[in-house]
Formats: C-alpha cells, sequence, structure tokens
C-alpha cells in the first residue's frame, strides 16, 4: 500500500509540536515554513483511499518522473485534485446545472448532469472493474504498458464506461494534472516547485522591469510561490 | 410585488466601463446617477493585490473574476435545425461580473477601427461592386464614421493612458508607427511599452518578408500618467498577469484605475451591488421607459423609476434584456424581419506557433506588449483576386508565460507521458505564438433570440445563440494564417506550427471575448435597434452602450471603439438630449 493518508492523531501531533518550535525561533526559516505548511494542509478531503491509489498511479502515467525531475505523483498532484474535487470546481458550484439534458455536439460543450466530483467517482469505479475483469487486478497493481493502454482506451473512447463518457473523463484527468503539475504549489501540487522548476518559470516574480530587454539571458533569481519560498 | 423606489435621474444597466464613463460624464452635467451591478463591489486594493493576483488556477482556470453560469447563461448551437444547448460553463468567451466588467480582466489591448470599417457596406460596393458581398451576408454602415468618432477615441486614448506609436497624425504618415490608421488629431499619451525579445524578432522578421510592423497600442502605461480626470498610473512592471486577472499595479486601465476614485467621491452618484435588472419597465404608451425592475441578492424585487434608462451588460445580456423587455421587434431569420437580436458576430483567430533556440522568458510580459501588422486588416488590400470580405491583424504577443494554459509545443508532441514532459521542458522558454485576429461578418442566420426550454434562476429564458463560422471568415482567416507563417518562417526557427481555425464554432475552447451585435445602430429602424446615437428607436429615452450595438465585427478588439462609442453617445446626451428630450435623428 502506498502512501497512507496521515492520521488525524499524528497531524494534530505534527501541528502541536511545529506550531511552538517555529514560534519560539522567532523567524520562519524554510524548514519552519515548510513543517507549519505540513501541519496546515488539511489531509483527504474527498477522495477515498481506493481512489487515491488509481490517481497516484494514472497521473504518474500522465506526467511520469524521471531520474532528474519529479513526476505528477511526486509533485502532488493527487492531492492537487482532491483538493479541487472537494470545492467549488468538484461541485460545480458556479455551472449551469438545469435540466432538461439532452445530448448534443461536440461544438456545444459539457451536457452531462454529473458533477465533476461525481463524475470522478463514478469513472474510477468503472475503470476499475474494467481492469478487474481484463486483467483480474486493480489499475495501480497493473505494468506500466498495460496502464497506459487502459489510458489510450479511454482518451480514445474505445473503453467504453457506463455511467460517463471515457474521452470526456479522460480530458478532465489529463487538464486536472497538468492543472496540479502547474499551478502554485499552495493548491497542495506542483510540490517544491516541481513542473516550475521543470520548465523554469520562476512563479509570480511581478517585476521585470530591469530584465525585460535583457534578450537571451536566463533568468536566474530563485522560483517564489504566492506564499514564499517554499511554495505550499 | 415589487418595491417601488425614489426616482433617479440615470439609471444605468451594469457598472463596468461605459457605465463607469457615462456616471462620470453625465453626475459632471448635473444629473443624479445611479449604477445597479449584478456581481460584486472590486477595487484594485484588496482584490487586486499583487501578492493575491498572479494566480493562474484561480482566475484564468477557474474563472474567479467572470460571470457564473449558474446565475445567468445562454444556450447555443450552431444552426438553425439544431436543438441549441445551455453553455453549462464559460469556455469561448468570458464575460466579466462585478464592478468595472470586463475592463477588469481585459488585456488592455487597445485599437481604433479603420474608417473603412464603419461603411463597410457601401465602401465594399463601390469598390468591388454589389455581387462581391454575398446574399446571406447582412453586413451594414454603421450610421457613424470615422471622423465623428476620432475625437471620442482621442478622449478614451487618453482616459486610459493609452502607450504606442502613431501612425497617422492629422494626414501625415509617421514613421513607426501603423500607416494603415485613420489619422489621429495627436500621438498618444504614453510611449511604447518596453519590447519582449520576441517581439523584436518578429519586427526584423515581418520587415524581412515586406510586411509594416509597429508596436500594437496598449492600455498597459509604460510610464506613471496623470488621466484626463486627473487619476494616477503606474508604469507597468510586465509581471505578465493581465487576461483574465485584475492589475495590482495601477498600470492596465480599467474603471477602477481611471475613473473609480473620482466618481466613488461624488454624492450625484450611487451604485448597489448584487442587483439584477430583469426589466426595462415602459409606460402604457410603449414609447418612454420609467424605469427599471431588479432582484437583489436576497431576492427582494424593486421597481427603479428613472427618467432615462442606459443599458451597460455585456453585449449579449442587454440584447437579452431588451428581448425579456419587448422593446424593439424581435429578428425573425426566417421572414427576415424584426431588429433585435439580428446581426450577432464574434472573432475568428488563429495562430502559427513559433519555437527558437534562444531563451525567450515568456514569463515577462504586458497584456498589450506586442508588435503587429496591419497590411491585411479591413480593406487595407485589394480583395478583388480573393473570394472574401473583411481581414485582421497579425501580432506577436507577449502577454504572459502563466505555465498551465500559456506553452506552446511542436506539432506532433504527445498528448501526455514522458514525451510530453520532455517537449514541455524544452520549449516552454524558447517558444512563442504569432496570432491572427480577423473580423466576423453578420449574416442572416447568425442572432440572438430567446431559448423556448431552458431558463435562468429568475425564470426567465435564456438567450439562444445560433451562429457559425462561414465560407468568407474561413477563406480570410486562412489567409491570416498563410501570411503569418510566412512571418513565422522569416523568423529562421527550428520549427513553426500554423494552427488554423477549422470547422464548426465551438463554444468550448476560448477564442476572444468579442461578441458583437443583436442591437445593431444604424440609420435606418428596419435593420437597427438604434440610431447614430445609440438611442432606442422605440423608446427615445433608453441608450444601449457595448459591443451589442456593433452591425458586424472589425479585425480588432473592440474595446477601443466601445470607448470611443460610449463618449460619443453621452456628449449627445449631453448636449442634445438634455436640452430637448426626444428622439435625436427622425425618421
Amino acid at each position: 500500500m502506498a502512501n497512507p493518508p496521515i492520521s488525524r492523531r499524528r497531524f494534530l501531533q505534527a501541528a502541536a509540536l511545529a506550531v511552538p518550535a517555529a514560534s519560539l525561533l522567532g523567524c520562519h526559516s524554510d524548514d519552519s515554513r515548510k513543517i507549519l505548511a505540513a501541519a496546515n494542509a488539511p489531509g483527504p478531503l474527498y477522495l477515498s483511499e481506493g481512489e487515491r491509489h488509481f490517481l497516484d498511479a494514472a497521473v504518474e502515467r500522465l506526467i511520469p518522473g524521471d531520474a532528474k525531475h519529479p513526476g505528477a505523483r511526486e509533485a502532488g498532484v493527487t492531492t492537487f485534485i482532491d483538493r479541487q474535487l472537494s470545492g467549488p470546481y468538484g461541485m460545480a458550484e458556479t455551472w449551469y446545472m438545469q435540466g432538461p439534458w439532452p445530448t448534443g455536439d461536440e461544438e456545444q460543450g459539457w451536457q452531462s448532469k454529473l458533477t465533476p466530483a461525481q463524475m470522478y467517482r463514478a469513472a474510477i469505479r468503472d475503470i476499475q472493474s474494467h481492469c478487474q475483469q481484463k486483467y483480474g487486478k486493480h489499475y495501480e497493481a497493473l505494468s506500466t504498458d498495460q496502464q497506459d493502454d487502459v489510458l489510450h482506451g479511454l482518451e480514445q473512447g474505445h473503453l467504453d464506461l457506463p455511467d460517463t463518457s471515457a474521452k470526456q473523463f479522460f480530458q478532465m484527468l489529463l487538464h486536472n494534472t497538468q492543472e496540479g503539475f502547474l499551478a502554485d504549489p499552495m493548491y497542495g501540487g506542483n510540490r517544491d516547485f516541481a513542473g516550475w522548476k521543470l520548465i523554469g518559470f520562476p512563479g509570480p516574480r511581478y517585476n521585470y522591469v530591469a530584465e525585460i530587454e535583457q534578450y537571451g539571458k536566463p533568468y536566474t533569481l530563485p522560483t517564489v510561490g504566492l506564499n514564499g519560498r517554499t511554495g505550499a | 410585488m415589487a418595491t417601488r423606489l425614489k426616482e433617479v435621474d440615470v439609471v444605468l444597466v451594469g457598472f463596468g466601463l461605459t457605465a463607469s464613463i457615462l456616471a462620470q460624464e453625465l453626475t459632471d452635467a448635473g444629473l443624479q446617477v445611479l449604477a445597479l451591478e449584478r456581481g460584486g463591489f472590486r477595487d484594485t486594493v484588496p482584490d487586486f493585490s499583487t501578492t493575491t493576483i498572479q494566480d493562474e488556477l484561480k482566475y484564468a482556470v477557474r474563472h474567479g473574476l467572470f460571470e457564473e453560469p449558474e446565475r445567468e447563461t445562454l444556450t447555443f448551437r450552431n444552426s438553425m435545425d439544431q436543438c441549441a444547448l445551455p453553455m453549462r460553463h464559460l469556455g469561448s468567451f468570458l464575460p466579466a461580473s462585478g464592478a468595472g466588467g470586463a475592463a477588469v480582466h481585459w488585456n488592455g489591448q487597445h485599437w481604433r477601427f479603420l474608417p473603412d470599417d464603419f461603411v463597410i457596406r457601401s465602401h465594399t460596393e463601390q469598390r468591388y461592386g454589389k455581387k462581391f458581398i454575398p446574399e446571406n451576408m447582412t453586413i451594414q454602415d454603421w450610421g457613424v464614421t470615422y471622423a465623428d468618432l476620432e475625437p471620442y477615441y482621442d478622449k478614451f486614448d487618453y482616459l486610459n493612458g493609452v502607450s504606442g506609436q502613431a501612425g497617422n497624425i492629422q494626414g501625415v504618415i509617421q514613421q513607426g508607427g501603423n500607416p494603415f490608421e485613420g489619422a489621429r488629431q495627436r500621438g498618444y499619451p504614453n510611449p511604447p511599452l518596453k519590447r519582449s525579445y520576441p517581439t523584436v524578432l518578429f519586427e526584423k522578421a515581418a520587415k524581412e518578408a515586406g510586411f509594416k510592423p509597429f508596436p500594437c497600442p496598449a492600455s498597459n502605461t509604460s510610464r506613471p500618467y496623470k488621466n484626463i480626470y486627473g487619476v494616477q498610473m503606474g508604469e507597468c512592471t510586465y509581471c505578465g498577469f493581465c487576461e483574465w486577472f485584475g492589475c495590482g499595479n495601477y498600470s492596465k486601465a480599467s474603471p477602477q484605475t481611471t475613473i473609480f476614485p473620482v466618481l466613488l467621491k461624488k454624492d450625484s452618484f450611487s451604485y448597489r451591488t448584487q442587483c439584477e435588472v430583469t426589466r426595462i419597465n415602459l409606460d402604457s404608451t410603449g414609447k418612454r421607459a420609467t424605469g427599471v425592475n431588479y432582484v437583489d441578492a436576497q431576492g427582494r424585487e424593486f421597481e427603479q423609476p428613472a427618467q432615462i434608462v442606459i443599458t451597460c451588460a455585456f453585449a449579449q445580456h442587454n440584447v437579452h434584456l431588451l428581448l425579456l423587455s419587448k422593446i424593439g421587434k424581435p429578428y425573425d431569420p426566417v421572414a427576415n424581419t424584426g431588429v433585435v437580436g439580428r446581426n450577432y458576430a464574434y472573432q475568428i483567430t488563429s495562430a502559427v506557433d513559433v519555437f527558437l533556440d534562444e531563451i525567450l522568458n515568456p514569463f515577462m510580459g504586458a497584456g498589450a506588449l506586442g508588435q503587429a501588422i496591419d497590411d491585411f486588416n479591413g480593406d487595407n488590400f485589394d480583395h478583388a483576386p480573393y473570394d472574401f470580405i473583411g481581414g485582421g491583424y497579425i501580432a506577436l504577443w507577449t502577454t504572459g508565460g502563466r505555465p498551465i494554459l500559456q506553452h506552446q509545443l511542436p506539432e506532433g508532441t504527445p498528448k501526455w507521458g514522458a514525451g510530453w514532459k520532455k517537449a514541455l521542458q524544452e520549449n516552454y522558454l524558447k517558444s512563442c505564438s504569432i496570432a491572427t485576429h480577423g473580423s466576423v461578418m453578420s449574416y442572416r442566420d447568425s442572432y440572438l433570440d430567446l431559448d423556448p426550454t431552458w431558463k435562468d434562476i429568475y425564470g426567465n429564458p435564456l438567450l439562444r445563440l445560433t451562429f457559425d463560422y462561414h465560407k468568407n471568415e474561413h477563406d480570410m482567416s486562412n489567409f491570416l494564417t498563410d501570411k503569418a507563417a510566412v512571418i513565422a518562417k522569416a523568423m529562421n526557427p527550428r520549427s513553426f506550427h500554423p494552427k488554423p481555425r477549422k470547422g464548426h464554432y465551438s463554444i468550448v475552447p476560448y477564442q476572444t471575448t468579442h461578441n458583437t451585435g443583436g442591437a445593431a445602430m444604424g440609420d435606418d429602424p428596419r435593420t437597427s435597434v438604434v440610431n447614430r446615437y445609440l438611442q432606442s428607436w422605440d423608446v427615445p429615452n433608453l441608450f444601449v452602450m457595448g459591443s451589442s450595438v456593433f452591425p458586424q465585427n472589425a479585425g480588432y478588439n473592440p474595446t477601443g471603439t466601445i470607448g470611443a462609442l460610449t463618449y460619443w453617445a453621452v456628449d449627445a446626451i449631453k448636449n442634445q438630449y438634455l436640452k430637448n428630450p426626444g428622439p435625436l435623428v427622425q425618421v
């Protein structure tokens, strides 16, 4: 079993230890900020443990880690998706969700009555039963080639899911994975600026008046997030 | 039962750009003005603070500053034989909600239309003959000319502190500016922005290709600037978070940075937020507006009487309100009668991505930092050899390098997996994109009406949009894309990737928030909703602002012309209408 979520008791212990330590020091070293951030971070919010296992495996295929650069799993993308699904996005809070619900053409956009959170739940359940049926294993236990085959099947719509459009779910998963890899780390992904360091984005640096006309020159100041140097 | 409130001189539907200009000018004329805004109040501090606003996920991806379809949306179909379906979340265009409107989250790309754009039908017929215009194309002259609007374009330039290089001052062509532009009375208030590397490379390549590049006019201030109302703006820092964000640096022109500091101090002006106007009320003759009805955040309904009603909502929302209020004859595309909802148009865009060997630092940018050519806009070139009308600018903008939505990948890059990751790593710092920005003509089958099935949260029918690109627009856009590829090639790239606009119009991918028409202006009440002063033909104390009055769309971003038309209309209200309330144009 990979990465069991931190228990509430351990979470509280960490918080209790971390806060006074940082206060006593009277300063915010990178380490104390990291401890504080970890203590303040919520645990799993929407996804079940099984759903997190599926996503850990799937997002790692969408953006794999390699020797030099972490992939989506290590960058915390599962946590990012979990937090997104538990909030306004996952609940389609601002979307027009009144029926009736006929199906339309691709140009007419999203016409599912499932919210993104509901779609993840239904799709992961159905993908897991497909994997059980075809391979006798959960998705996360498949070989990476088999995992890619399943993803290609979703992407191309060859894999038939009873309650959701495979293509639509795949696109949502892919977008959310890229978002988590490249959004500000305060949302739970892009951990330690994994995504931004990969590409060379320095973060919201705000002022480039002195640098914009230095053509062809690399920008060298360290990466920052909206919450500072540690990001989270 | 609506609670009746005390009468005001002027009620404005919405509190965005046009409403802010009107409020400032009409309170100066001594009137009591009230703005009713469906969204909340927002100001530079604290809402757009530089420590929180540069959040791509919250604002660009999750649409933090835009209207919520849950409250107001429309249904969409490509053609009349389809069933229109609700736009359930935003995509192709992003109208705002809240004070300042879409002028909070625009890029600041600040253009004037060409003189020929305002007389497109008569000009085209004269130059190419009547048969050059397809039968189902319903383009028409605006009823105003560029010469009429020039003083008001000028005023809007100096409100916003536009940074740019003039191309034509009083008929004299200026070195380094846009030689195709209409004559302006004087130069821009501020010099062009600092140049990003990709715009320098574009300029060189465009010149080599034989075109005439110039710095794009920007409502991003290149230096500290005090505007016509005495409001101070600051120098742009090229942070790369303009479009879809508010500006925390007082550098991007918006009502917050150009008008609010003086307007909000006036006793004669007030605004109410979270108030959605649902009807314009008429008296028993149907010829006079008595005010509006609105619903507040608690669901209470109020009647707000007013001497003058001005709709300043986003383009299609003005049309929706006219249809719900039964003002003007609704357009019927089958019988080809009526006017309200007629001549909806949009913009057709494409791109050519360019991949170079040098570091370009795409994250250093500004919303309107670009270099463009206008050689193929409007009727700046001879259309006789081609089978289309219209054109557009071709520009390399460096609006920012926000990682989620602003990265380019070479043709053939896998959509995911190790290959995607490698391509992202190798190209993020070394790529840029050339955009084409094309006009869209109006057609008999592109229009707005009320949907028969879906309702909004107040129980009113949603607006229904019927729209598709026609052959004229695809041919024109492909022509522009080919020209953009010529420039891309001259940049000596590793590779370049033309991305023409193909197939049917789709409401899904973001294109532009340049929705136009539905309440067209003109000289003839049989083909227009408002006269040349944006005054309703049917209800003379009702005026309609914004791009809803465009009879078709030109090859430029609309905001410059929206601002000019607003100043033009408010001048007519102050100096003609108030002295003699009634129709400003006799039929």
